[in-house]
């Protein structure tokens, strides 16, 4: 046979022996799918990406890769990536969690995560409940989603992740469904090559808890305009969402933030003397 | 247009065997995970099923990569694939299944993959005008005929009283 082009990465050679524990039909295991196309397409090894998370099912996803992953503590997956970011740029590190783990005890380090605008990449499956602790409403919840747990619903304003991005400084802001795996690839590739903190929310059904979300196949759909540079109008764009346009809303300009140590890779007695206390 | 069936224009035999080789170890390597997936759930008639037609698959792969030795085959990317849907046109999608399927319903599933499988080779085969492409299609279009015949034969092994949902005694969803 005669290949025309050299192979770099298949989608499989991303993936670990590990069969998902996740329920058939979750959302998540379209994620998995996309990541891994989008690492084949993006060409880099798997040696040379992190996949860090926090606590969750969705947080399950860096044992099902066969890149170096940290299945973290609880809320907490932005502060290991962002540090581990600083502590070694040369990676590629890919944070990833659930709407639970990312605002409601992870909501803090979000926000701050979007201001530092470390060069990283910040996927949130968002199922809007908390699967893994089986169906507590979670901060995307919305306010009249009754349960047994949440009779008669919340009544709460849901949180929304997009806009709070876009306030906080992230540089990249998209949103994905993740039935739709080309997109979202393409989206996730886009992510992980512009500057700085990227931000994709990808709609991932929990079809245990939140069976209605099947329906998200049909809801979403193309956002009609263009991805815009400019904050002002990605935020009246975003304002007037209706939770459902897909696709890419903002690419800032902004700086990453850069330490100011270089060459900290390769010295454990720079990194002590920079970072212990 | 049916989804996932090509909007674009395949150019070659060799791009042709492309898709198709990509298309077969898609299809091998989502039921062998729809198999994984039931066992996980103690759903083994299902397991036993998706295992099967992975193997299927998995021979039809084997064959087409026969089929390129000595043929100018392009590398192609992951989003470069011309399949007009998110996926190739035989991926079962992973999104319909349910821990609590029957047989029947994901024999429906499979003939839906097929039934695509088969209209991405025909439309291709109706569409081109270069001999090797359509000789190449018109042979893989037959095939999934084959594979589509054969769902068939087995859906009527299962009556139509099973297209419903098994009853979870202890569901998940009955929270205290
Ligand atoms: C400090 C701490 N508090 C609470 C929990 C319990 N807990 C585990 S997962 C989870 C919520 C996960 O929800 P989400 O991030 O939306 O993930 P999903 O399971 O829906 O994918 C909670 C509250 C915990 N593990 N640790
Ligand atoms: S409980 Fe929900 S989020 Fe967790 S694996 Fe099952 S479907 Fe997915």
């Amino acid at each position: 046979m005669n290949i025309q082009q050299s192979p770099n990465f298949k989608a499989s050679d991303y993936k670990s022996g590990l069969t998902p524990v996740w329920c058939p039909g979750c959302g998540d295991f379209h994620v998995l799918l996309s990541v891994t196309k989008a690492l084949a397409e993006l060409g880099t090894p798997p040696e040379n990406v992190a996949v860090i998370s926090g606590i969750g099912c969705s947080s399950r996803i860096p044992a099902y890769t066969n890149c170096y992953g940290f299945h973290g503590v609880h809320g907490r997956s932005l502060a290991l990536g962002a540090g581990l970011k600083v502590a070694r740029p040369d990676l590629t590190v890919m944070v990833m969690s659930g709407d639970g783990d990312g605002f409601s005890i992870g909501g803090n380090h979000f926000l701050h995560a979007c201001r530092r605008n470390v060069d990283m990449t910040y996927i949130v499956m968002d199922n809007r409940v908390y699967g893994m602790t089986k169906g507590q409403p979670s901060p995307t919840t919305e306010p009249d989603w009754d349960s047994a747990l949440s009779p008669g619903g919340t009544g709460l304003s849901p949180f929304h992740p997009l806009v709070i991005a876009l306030a906080s400084g992230a540089n990249f802001v998209a949103r994905e469904f993740s039935g739709d795996i080309k997109g979202s690839t393409r989206t996730i590739v886009e992510a992980v090559r512009h500057p700085g903190f990227s931000f994709v929310e990808i709609l991932s059904p929990c079809v245990t808890f939140r069976p209605d979300e099947r329906q998200w196949k049909t809801q979403t759909h193309a956002a009609s305009v263009e991805a815009t540079d400019d904050p002002a109008r990605a935020a009246r764009r975003i304002m007037t969402d209706d939770g459902f346009n897909v696709g890419v809303l903002y690419r800032g300009r902004r700086k990453p933030y850069e330490t100011h140590v270089s060459d900290l890779a390769g010295d454990p007695a720079i990194l002590e003397e920079e970072f212990a206390v | 247009m049916t989804a996932g069936v090509t909007s674009k224009v395949i150019g070659s035999a060799g791009e042709l065997l492309a898709h198709a080789y990509q298309m077969e170890l898609e299809a091998q390597e989502r039921y062998g995970y729809l198999a994984d997936q039931m066992e996980m759930h103690n759903n083994a008639d299902l397991a036993k099923l998706f295992r099967e037609l992975a193997r299927v698959e998995g021979i039809h792969a084997g064959d087409i990569l026969e089929q390129m030795q000595g043929m100018q085959v392009p590398q192609i990317n992951p989003l470069d694939y011309k399949w007009s849907g998110s996926e190739s046109p035989e991926a079962l999608d992973m999104g319909d299944m349910h821990y609590m399927m029957t047989p029947r319903q994901a024999l429906l599933l499979a003939l839906k993959a097929e039934q695509n499988a088969f209209e991405f080779f025909d439309h291709l085969l109706k569409s081109t005008d270069d001999e090797d492409t359509r000789r190449f299609a018109a042979e893989f279009a037959e095939e999934e005929q084959e594979h589509v015949e054969l769902v068939l034969k087995e859906l009527k092994k299962h009556p139509e009283s099973d297209e419903r949902t098994r009853e979870d005694m202890d569901p998940p969803i009955q929270q205290e």
